[in-house]
């Protein structure tokens, strides 16, 4: 049973997406700001990976094609990765980092939340239990983001600065494409408009918390994490993140 | 060994009959393994000894995340990868729940840890090598992780109430990493590929005689272990627990199917132990003085966490503030 289908690839979307993101967390490995952050970071991406290996495991039975979730993460091209261009973007300052991760998680937990109720049981199952995570991840990335941007005049400075270096990688969160619009007529995820509603609700709400102003909708630029046309940077962090798999391929770890 | 040459500042161990009435009250108790509490009278010096070696002991759990997070953007496979950020993420709650045990005898966390950044105060003399390949993270548990829990076995009787418990739960983790380390290390020389297994010889004879370095100078050489024995804050001398550990690990080692860059390893029936090549002593207290591979690298990296940082912690403290005002208003 090689299925190469919509949800296969969709689910390429969320397994990549999330191994992408943990893996720029592991990145903040003893740089962070305090003590608790390093251990808060990593224990987010702890997270991701293990939603991630769900995630790619459950594609790898549909693909049938003699890779494993492993093989998939640490083997396929940058090419062939079909995450957000968000969360390949480097992690700059502490500020670049936690808006990332706030407008991951804003639009991660309402993808969750509907898919919880997915016409695939297994997407359901997998989806509960990545959301009980990510509940946590949007709370705690909201909290920064308003601490930090109502916090003092450098740390607000930053925000509007990161603001605006992160805020066009959100134009993929407000639309989908044609793999989504058919997955969810077919009841398996949610609407991509009504996604990307909830997102700029839950978005809008935090950023005026925090004193900051919601720029106007991002312009499309050409590119699509979605369809494997990232930005530079993601074949530089496959390349470290997939390098001992690449060198020795025959190898069992 | 987490911490390393812990000065006591006490020249000679006092006898019951040279002590104050509170100090041989105190030594009683240690003596009758009662153990001591926050708010309970103690000695000055037994307050300051243990301040630098909880402090010790937290400085290298945090500087341990290092050589690790030099490998963690690297893991080959989920599995490994969940392994190795997950002793990450203990490692410092491990730091922050010492940090707590270092506090409770009166003692700042940003105090002690300017200390650290300053050159002052000591981490464990082990995460001052380099790791240079993956075999690297499965030996530094087995190795490093191993070391540290003969220690710590023992320490979870030390005299001072939170520290023993700070003990009792660490060691639980530890041990956890340790069959994690080994396990790894196992499945790279039984199923790997000639390359996989070059590279867990060559961690093994990088990481060897560190590894006995950790537990400490000899006991000839350890002018502060009687005092801390007499309070119970160490309760084997460092030749013990070294014997101890490598006893231990020796076994571990052929079944691993690698050997201890040492020709003078061998039983000795007669003793009942392993004997054991010299360990370069110069080395160690070259690397303790700030002269090993790595120190400089390890602690510009602390520093730079910390003074890069600085903006994000006004911050949380100014937000803080505003929330508080806000609510009075």
């Amino acid at each position: 049973m090689n299925q190469y289908d919509d949800l296969s690839e969709y689910l390429l979307r969320l397994g990549d997406s999330a191994v992408v993101q943990g893996q720029r967390l592991c990145e903040w490995c003893g740089r962070a700001p305090a003590l608790e952050e390093e251990m808060a970071l990593m224990n987010v991406g702890l997270d991701l990976f293990g939603q991630a290996r769900n995630w790619l495991e459950f594609t790898a039975e549909r693909l049938d094609d003699g890779r494993s979730a492993d093989q998939l993460a640490f083997c396929r091209d940058e090419r062939a990765y079909r995450n957000l261009l968000l969360v390949e973007q480097p992690n700059g300052d502490f500020a670049v980092t936690m808006l990332k991760q706030f407008f991951y998680d804003a639009w991660h937990y309402h993808v969750l939340t509907a898919l919880k109720a997915s016409s695939d049981k297994r997407v359901a199952t997998i989806a509960a239990k990545a959301l009980k995570e990510v509940t946590y991840h949007l709370r705690r990335s909201s909290d920064w983001v308003q601490r930090l941007g109502d916090g003092t005049e450098e740390s607000h400075d930053r925000m509007v600065k990161a603001l605006d270096v992160v805020w066009r990688f959100t134009v993929e969160l407000m639309a989908g494409d044609e793999v989504e619009n058919r997955l969810a007529a077919a009841g398996v995820i949610a609407a991509p408009e009504l996604i990307a509603e909830q997102w700029l609700a839950t978005v809008s709400q935090v950023l005026e918390q925090a004193t900051l102003t919601v720029p106007p909708a991002a312009p499309s630029f050409y590119l699509s994490g979605r369809e494997g046309m990232h930005t530079e940077c993601l074949g530089v962090l496959l390349a470290e993140m997939q390098s001992l798999q690449r060198a020795y391929p025959d190898a069992v770890w | 060994m987490y911490a390393q040459m812990v000065e006591t500042g006490v020249k000679q161990v006092k006898a019951l009959d040279d002590m104050s009435p509170e100090e041989r009250a105190f030594q009683e108790k240690v003596d009758a393994e009662i153990k001591i509490e926050p708010k309970n009278w103690m000695p000055d010096a037994y307050r300051k000894t243990l301040i630098r070696q909880v402090s010790q002991h937290a400085h290298s759990e945090i500087v341990g995340m290092l050589p690790e997070g030099n490998w963690v953007t690297r893991a080959p496979t989920f599995k490994r990868k969940l392994q190795l950020m997950a002793k990450i993420q203990d490692e410092a709650g491990h730091g922050l729940y010492l940090y707590s045990a270092m506090e409770t005898l009166g003692a700042d966390r940003d105090e002690e840890v300017e200390k650290l950044h300053s050159g002052r105060a000591k981490y464990s003399s082990i995460f001052n090598y380099p790791t240079l390949n993956w075999a690297d993270m499965g030996a530094v548990g087995w190795l490093v992780d191993g070391a540290a829990i003969v220690n710590q076995v023992v320490l979870q009787r030390t005299s001072y109430g939170p520290y023993s418990r700070a003990m009792i739960r660490i060691c639980k983790e530890e041990s956890f990493h340790q069959r994690q380390g080994y396990e790894m290390l196992l499945t790279m020389m039984q199923q790997g590929n000639d390359a996989q297994k070059a590279m867990v010889q060559d961690a093994i004879n990088r990481l060897w005689w560190p590894a006995l370095m950790m537990f400490g100078p000899s006991d000839a050489d350890s002018p502060n272990s009687a005092q801390s024995m007499a309070w119970k804050i160490k309760r084997h001398t460092n030749d013990e627990l070294r014997q101890r550990f490598i006893d231990q690990t020796v076994p571990q080692l052929e079944i691993l199917g690698c050997s201890a860059p040492d020709p003078d390893l061998k039983w000795n029936a007669e003793r009942g132990h392993y004997d054991f090549g010299e360990i370069q002593w110069g080395e160690f207290f070259d690397v303790i003085k700030g002269n090993g591979p790595c120190n400089r690298e390890r602690l510009e990296t602390r520093r730079n966490a910390i003074s890069d940082g600085t903006w994000v912690r006004q911050a949380a403290v100014a937000h803080a503030n505003k929330k508080k005002q806000r609510a009075a208003a």
